[in-house]
C-alpha cells in the first residue's frame, strides 16, 4: 500500500508534466519571411576557458559585427563529445537554424547523422574529416605557428627540457607536437620535448596536473594543446615560462607566456557565412594556414630577445611566401627512421594521418 | 538537545502523495528565485525546459534515449542498495558491458550466424557487467573490503581499458588515426523503436516488473530484504548472506552491463569516447529518489532524463551559461531527495538534560 501510493504520486507528476507540455508544444510556431538567418555554435567547453571555446566565440562575435541584423547567432557550451551531441545538433536543426557550427572533433559522427535528416541546413564541423553535400569541414594549419613558437622555446630553454601537456594522441595534436619540436630542434638540437597525455580537451585540474608533472621532471618551459590557461598558470607559479595556445594567453596570465600560436576563426566564419547568405555555399574541406589568417602567431612577450623575435619573423616570412613549409624533409622519427627524405615534402593526406613522433619528442604517439 | 531521525512506522496515504508533490513544488519555487536573480523569466524557462523534453515527438524520443541507461543502471544500483551494498560502480559495469558487446560485434560476428550476433552481444555484455560487479562483491564477502572504494576504483579501470582499446588495438584503421573502433555491422545494431529510442526501453520496463516481482513476491526477495534491514536476524534465521550478496550483485552488474550494450549497439554503434557520461552516477540519484522501488525507478529515470534534456534549453532558448543548467538540475533534485528522506523518517528533538541525568546517575552507581 505504502509503496504503491508513492508510485502513483510519481506517475501523476510525470503525466501531468507530459500533458501540460504536450499542450504547450501544440502552439504553432510561425516563421516570418524576413527573419535573420539563425546560426548556432556548439562548444565543447565553457567560453570562459579563455582558450579554445573562447576563441570560437570570438569568431562568432565577429560574425555578428560583420553581418549585423542579417543574422542571429547563438551558442551552447560544455556539450559532451560523442552520441549525446546528436540531440543538441538536432534541436537546432529542428528549430529552423540555417547553419550549425560544431567546434570539436567528437561531434563529427553525430553531425553526419543529423545532416542526413536536414538537407536544407548547413552543417560545419571543425577538425574532422567526414563531409556530406550539406556538411563541410574546416580547420587551420596550426602546425605553422606552432613551429614558430618552437623556435622561441628552443632558444630560451636552459634545461633543454620542454614540457608539453597534450589532450589526445590524434593526428591534430601529434602534428602540433612534431611541428613545435622541429622548430625547437632547428635552433637547439639538444632540446627534448616531453609529452604528457591528459585524455581531455577541457579539464582545468588535469591540465594543471600534467603541467606540474612536467615541471617536476625538469621542464623549464611548458607548451600545451589544451583548452584552458591552467598549464600556463602552473608554470608561472614556479617562476617559469610557457608557450600559450588558442588565444593570446599572455593577456590572461602575464609576460611569462612568451608567445602563443593562436586561432582567428572569424577569418573563416565570415567567408563561409557570406557564401551561405549569397547561396554560393558548396561542401568543402577548408584547411587554411598563416597565409589565410585563420592561424596566427601572437605578439611576443617583452621577455623574448629581439634577435629571437627576428629569427622567428624571418621564418614566418618563408612560410607566408610558400617557399618553405614545416614538414619539408629531412624528417626522421624517434627511432631515427627517415620519414621524409631531404628535398621531399609531406602531403596533406600524410599530415592529416600523422601518427609518429619526430626525433626529439619523448613520449609515445599512441597509448 | 539532540536531533534524531526516527524511522516512520506508518504513513497516511495523503502524506504519501503530498510529500513528493510538495517537494517538487518547493523545488520549482526555489529554482524560480534563483532564475529571477539571474534575470531569466522562471516561467519561460520552465516552459522551455519541458518543451525541450516533452514538447514534440522527436524531443520526447530523445528524453527516452537518456532515460533508458538511467533506468537500467538505476535498477542495478537499487538492487545492491537494498542489501546496503553501496554499489558506486554502475558506470564501470556499464562500460564493461559496452566493451564486451563491442568485442562480439566486431570480432565474433564473422564466425557467427548473423541473427545470433545481437543476442550473443547482449549476453556477453551482461556477463561482463556481472563480472565487474562480482569482483567487489567477492572481495566484500570474503575479505570484507569496503565496496565503496572497490566499485568506484573499478570504474576508472573499466573506462581506461575502454580507452586503451579504441585508441590502441581496436582503433578503426580507416579512421585517420582518430580514436574509436570501426562501426559495427548492421546486424549488430539494436533495433530502434522511435527516433533514436531503442529496444532497451522494453528491456528496462520488463526487467523493472520482473525485479519488482522478485523483490516483493518471492522467498529470495524476502531474504534480501532481511539481509538489508537486519543482517543479524538474517544470520540467526540461517539465510546465507554471502551467497545472496554475490547473486544479487551479479544480477545488478548484469543490468548495468545491459545498459552498456544498449548504448553501444543502439546509439553509437561503435565503441568510442562518450560511452560513459555519468549515467552510472546519476543512477544513484535515480535509486534514491525511487526509494529503491523498481517500478518507481522507471518514472524517476524518465523525470531525470527530462531534466537533463530540458536543461539544454536553458542555454539554447534562455541564453544562460552551461553551469546554470547544472545548477538548475541540482536545485530541482535536492528538495526531492530531502522529501524522499522525510517520507521514510521523521525528525525528533530529544532534550539533552535527560541524557546527562541518566549518565550522571550511572556514574554515581559506578562509583
Amino acid at each position: 500500500m505504502k509503496k504503491s501510493g508513492r508510485i502513483t504520486a510519481l506517475a501523476v507528476i510525470v503525466f501531468l508534466a507530459l500533458g501540460f507540455f504536450a499542450i504547450q508544444g501544440l502552439a504553432p510556431s510561425t516563421v516570418a519571411a524576413k527573419e535573420p538567418a539563425k546560426i548556432a555554435f556548439i562548444y565543447v567547453g565553457p567560453i570562459g576557458d579563455l582558450g579554445w571555446s573562447w576563441e570560437h566565440d570570438r569568431g562568432r562575435k565577429m560574425l555578428e559585427e560583420k553581418f549585423g541584423d542579417k543574422i542571429k547567432t547563438t551558442y551552447i557550451e560544455s556539450v559532451p563529445e560523442g552520441p549525446d551531441a546528436a540531440r543538441v545538433i538536432r534541436q537546432y536543426a529542428m528549430q529552423g537554424y540555417k547553419a550549425v557550427f560544431a567546434t570539436s572533433f567528437g561531434y563529427m559522427d553525430p553531425m553526419v547523422e543529423v545532416a542526413r535528416d536536414f538537407p536544407k541546413v548547413y552543417f560545419e564541423h571543425c577538425s574532422g574529416y567526414k563531409t556530406a553535400p550539406n556538411m563541410s569541414t574546416y580547420f587551420g594549419r596550426m602546425y605553422q605557428p606552432r613551429y614558430l613558437s618552437g623556435i622561441v622555446a628552443g632558444k630560451m630553454t636552459k634545461t633543454n627540457i620542454i614540457g608539453y601537456a597534450a589532450a589526445f594522441p590524434i593526428p591534430e595534436v601529434i602534428r602540433g607536437i612534431n611541428a613545435f619540436t622541429l622548430g625547437a630542434q632547428s635552433v637547439n638540437p639538444k632540446v627534448q620535448v616531453r609529452v604528457v597525455w591528459t585524455n581531455t580537451w577541457f579539464d582545468p585540474v588535469k591540465e594543471r596536473e600534467a603541467a606540474v608533472a612536467l615541471l617536476d621532471a625538469g621542464a623549464d618551459i611548458i607548451a600545451q594543446h589544451q583548452d584552458t590557461t591552467e598549464p600556463q598558470k602552473a608554470a608561472q607559479e614556479r617562476g617559469l615560462m610557457s608557450i600559450g595556445y588558442d588565444s593570446d594567453m599572455r593577456g590572461f596570465v602575464g609576460d611569462s607566456v612568451l608567445v602563443s600560436p593562436i586561432w582567428n576563426w572569424g577569418a573563416y566564419y565570415v567567408d563561409t557565412v557570406n557564401a551561405m547568405l549569397q547561396g554560393t555555399w558548396k561542401t568543402h574541406q577548408y584547411w587554411g594556414g598563416l597565409k589565410e589568417g585563420i592561424v596566427q602567431l601572437s605578439a611576443f612577450s617583452p621577455k623574448v630577445p629581439k634577435d629571437v623575435q627576428n629569427m622567428v619573423m624571418a621564418k614566418q616570412k618563408e612560410i607566408l611566401s610558400g617557399s618553405w613549409d614545416v614538414f619539408h624533409g629531412p624528417i626522421v622519427d624517434q627511432k631515427g627512421k627517415q620519414m621524409v627524405p631531404a628535398g621531399g615534402k609531406m602531403s596533406d593526406k600524410d599530415m592529416l594521418n600523422m601518427s609518429f613522433f619526430v626525433k626529439g619528442v619523448v613520449g609515445k604517439a599512441g597509448q | 538537545m539532540r536531533i534524531i531521525f526516527e524511522k516512520r512506522k506508518s504513513m497516511s496515504r495523503k502524506a504519501m502523495f503530498l510529500v513528493p508533490a510538495g517537494s517538487f513544488l518547493i523545488s520549482l519555487i526555489l529554482t524560480a528565485i534563483l532564475l529571477a536573480i539571474f534575470k531569466a523569466n522562471p516561467w519561460a524557462t520552465y516552459v522551455a525546459m519541458f518543451k525541450g523534453a516533452f514538447g514534440s515527438w522527436p524531443n520526447f524520443t530523445e528524453t527516452l534515449v537518456k532515460a533508458i541507461p538511467l533506468m537500467l543502471t538505476g535498477l542495478g544500483v537499487l538492487i545492491a542498495f537494498r542489501l546496503k551494498f553501496w554499489n558506486i560502480g554502475a558506470e564501470g559495469q556499464l562500460t564493461f558491458g559496452g566493451i564486451a558487446a563491442a568485442w562480439v560485434a566486431l570480432f565474433w560476428s564473422p564466425n557467427l550466424p548473423q541473427w545470433t550476433v545481437l543476442p550473443v552481444a547482449i549476453l556477453m555484455g551482461m556477463l561482463a557487467g556481472a563480472l565487474w560487479a562480482g569482483i567487489p562483491a567477492l572481495l566484500k564477502v570474503r575479505l570484507k573490503v569496503d565496496e565503496v572504494l572497490t566499485t568506484l576504483m573499478l570504474n576508472y579501470v573499466a573506462i581506461l581499458f575502454a580507452e586503451h582499446l579504441y585508441y590502441g588495438p581496436w582503433r578503426d584503421p580507416k579512421g585517420f588515426g582518430f580514436p574509436g573502433t570501426p562501426p559495427f555491422p548492421e546486424f549488430a545494431w539494436l533495433p530502434r523503436i522511435a527516433g533514436r529510442a531503442h529496444m532497451g526501453l522494453i528491456f528496462a520496463i520488463v526487467l523493472a516488473v520482473v525485479i519488482w516481482f522478485i523483490l516483493n513476491r518471492t522467498r529470495w526477495g524476502f531474504e534480501l530484504k532481511v539481509i538489508g534491514n537486519n543482517p543479524t536476524a538474517a544470520q540467526t534465521q540461517g539465510i546465507r548472506i554471502a551467497r545472496n550478496i554475490m547473486i544479487a550483485l551479479l544480477f545488478a552488474g548484469a543490468l548495468s552491463g545491459l545498459a552498456g550494450v544498449c548504448e553501444v549497439t543502439g546509439i553509437s554503434r561503435r565503441l568510442q569516447q562518450g560511452l560513459s557520461i555519468g549515467y552510472g552516477y546519476t543512477a544513484i540519484i535515480v535509486a534514491w529518489l525511487a526509494q529503491l522501488n523498481p517500478i518507481a525507478a522507471i518514472f524517476v529515470a524518465l523525470l531525470i532524463a527530462a531534466l537533463l534534456v530540458g536543461g539544454d534549453q536553458v542555454q539554447m532558448m534562455m541564453g544562460l551559461p552551461a553551469a546554470m543548467g547544472l545548477v538548475l538540475q541540482g536545485m530541482l533534485l535536492f528538495p526531492m531527495l530531502a522529501g524522499a528522506l522525510f517520507t521514510e523518517y521523521k525528525l525528533r528533538l530529544i532534550r539533552s538534560p535527560k541524557i546527562t541525568d541518566a549518565a550522571t546517575k550511572q556514574e554515581q552507581v559506578a562509583t
